[in-house]
């Protein structure tokens, strides 16, 4: 007797938006499919600033907004390029301390420190990690960890930049619009810009680089040329995060160097779906908000943290959004077998 | 008739693994245009001497010199980027990406950009439109999916194929095939040989190291047998079958075949 098992089958959705180079005039409806996820994110994020009222919570989107940054670069770094950095941290301490030394040394306002934070950071950052780019893996990750905890304590030790007390007394923004809005509209930029690189024959040489480096050399490619751009567009990320951050605290401090901004990045990209860019800024708005939350718990904060950490790694190890555009682009149905 | 000028020359090119003499001194010259076939049993350093040619591996001794240069323990993309490019034994393709954009990637490439790729067909167009292009050429249906489809979802002899158009992206000079014949069946190897015999004609000289002696008689012009690290001998294919230092080398001695 034979028993009928049936199994789930999965269909591509197929869409007729682009034919080989030319965006054809579909219909509306297909359009409006591939628009719909982009605007409810593009929209979500310009209208959250209106409609959280309490000064408190205003500052954790802020800081939301800095961890998904973070967050982004780590997984361009980690799922394209095939260095799993821990230097989050590193990124956002030579930015904040970049940007702060530039405002209250040299007066300049946070139009021009968080540029030049951003650029000046990323180039100090790439140089300073140029003789680990051989490195891989777990290698690259240890390595990388070790350099905010060195900075940390040379500060601290030379009493250099403010030692342990900071550089007190940076500026602000003129306006917490003029902070929310630009700072959302940066992560939005970089999140399309990075989509687009990615998808580009630079990106492939990317993407090639984690495959497979041997390939990439034989191709006549000089694989530590690559690795350092990518490592200089992740820094530029975590850079931008901390100058931002120095502006929003208006307060540099070693505190910058602290592991939580190498660790946090991590646990949104495992969160949110590692490999879809937009999952780990969906994972940074998930727990940044769930830790204030827990707050009330008191000591107990960290062990609640760590429980639902560990429910979404148990339950969905692939990440919110892989799941979710598996879900949106896939049919699903049950077939015999 | 092949003009008798060596592109690539290697020098007692010796290199030691620890205790272990990969190759001691090896010499060859290689002619612009032929094809020539390294054999040798297991462990006779045929792969070492490729990686020694391209620079991935260290030569502890001895020159290889390219058109006159030396380029011994260059970089081995400054190497590639000269136009001396080789398969992998262990077939690397990119496999989280399709067969098309595997191509991409050698023709985004500086070598590639300064020459165009094959026959110079990138620099008019499209990369994906060329890369579609060289893989028609190798063996992929145009009009099926197998061009879109993931290297990681590919059958050997494909991803064979896709080694080979990795070299050939780059508008090569000489191409090193370390084993492109084995783990394919009869059929597609006779399918892949009027590629190679294609290739040699457009000017394009070639190594190949092999195992399957007897497909890589039907092509090579001149065969090179390694032995220990050390050259045995080298002749036109008919010569070396014939020699008894060859088949002592693979089968044994004498003596000792008549106990098996």
């Amino acid at each position: 007797m034979a028993q009928t098992e049936i199994r789930k089958e999965r269909i591509d959705r197929g869409i007729k938006v682009r034919t080989s180079g030319i965006y054809a005039i579909s219909a509306g409806k297909e359009m409006g499919y591939l628009l719909l996820p982009r605007l409810v994110l593009i929209i979500g994020l310009l209208i959250l600033p209106l409609v959280i009222t309490s000064a408190y919570w205003q500052r954790v989107i802020s800081i939301v907004g800095i961890y998904a940054l973070l967050a982004l670069g780590f997984d361009f770094l980690t799922h394209y390029v095939g260095l799993v950095s821990l230097g989050g941290a590193f990124f956002v301490g030579v930015g904040g301390y970049l940007a702060a030394l530039l405002n209250t040394k040299l007066g300049l306002s946070p139009l021009f420190t968080i540029p030049i934070a951003t650029l000046g950071g990323a180039a100090f950052c790439t140089l300073l990690l140029l003789p680990c780019l051989p490195l891989r893996g777990v290698y690259f990750a240890i390595v990388t960890l070790m350099y905010p905890l060195l900075t940390a304590r040379i500060i601290e030790a030379l009493n250099i930049f403010g030692g342990t007390d900071g550089i007190v007394g940076v500026g602000s923004f003129p306006n917490r619009w003029l902070e929310q809005y630009s700072l959302f509209i940066l992560l939005l930029l970089a999140l399309f810009g990075l989509r687009r690189l990615v998808n580009m024959d630079i990106g492939l040489v990317f993407r090639g680089i984690k495959d497979n480096d041997q390939a990439i050399k034989a191709s006549g490619m000089n694989i530590t040329h690559y690795k350092a751009a990518a490592v200089y567009i992740s820094a530029a990320f975590g850079c931008l995060a901390g100058a931002y951050l120095v502006h929003i605290y208006m307060w540099s401090g070693i505190s910058q160097f602290a592991l939580d901004f190498s660790i946090i990045p991590i646990a949104a990209t495992v969160i949110g779906g590692g490999g879809t860019l937009v999952g780990p800024i969906l994972g940074a708005f998930i727990l940044v908000p769930i830790s204030e939350l827990l707050r009330a718990f008191g000591t107990l904060r960290i062990v609640f943290y760590a429980l639902i950490l560990m429910a979404f790694i148990v339950f969905r190890s692939e990440g919110i959004m892989v799941y979710a555009q598996r879900k949106y682009h896939q049919f699903e149905r049950w077939v015999k077998v | 008739m092949i003009p008798e000028t060596a592109i690539l020359e290697v020098r007692e090119v010796s290199k030691a693994f620890g205790g272990i003499q990969a190759l001691s001194g090896v010499s060859f010259k290689l002619n612009r245009g032929e094809i020539l076939g390294i054999i040798g049993p297991n462990g006779s350093g045929k792969t070492t001497l490729i990686n020694c040619i391209t620079g991935f591996v260290r030569t502890d001794s001895g020159q290889v010199m390219f058109k006159g240069r030396e380029i011994t323990n260059r970089a081995p993309h400054k190497i590639a980027d000269l136009g001396v490019t080789r398969t992998f034994q262990v077939m690397r393709p990119y496999y989280s990406l399709p067969a098309y954009k595997n191509l991409v990637i050698p023709l985004f490439s500086p070598r590639a950009r300064r020459l165009g790729g094959w026959r110079g067909g990138g620099k008019l167009g499209d990369r994906n439109t060329v890369s579609i292009d060289i893989l028609e050429e190798i063996g992929f249906e145009r009009d099926s999916f197998v061009p879109y489809k993931m290297a990681s979802s590919l059958p050997t002899g494909y991803l064979k194929r896709l080694e080979l158009a990795r070299c050939l992206a780059l508008n090569p000079e000489i191409i090193l095939c370390d084993e492109v014949f084995s783990g394919l069946s009869m059929s597609e190897i006779a399918s892949l040989i009027p590629l190679i015999e294609r290739m040699q004609m457009e000017g394009m000289t070639l190594v190949m190291i092999e195992h399957r002696l007897k497909e890589l008689f039907r092509v090579a012009n001149r065969i090179m047998v390694l032995n220990f690290g050390q050259k045995l001998t080298e002749g036109p294919p008919d010569e070396v079958m014939e020699d008894p230092k060859v088949k002592e080398a693979y089968l044994g001695s004498e003596d000792l075949s008549e106990y098996v």
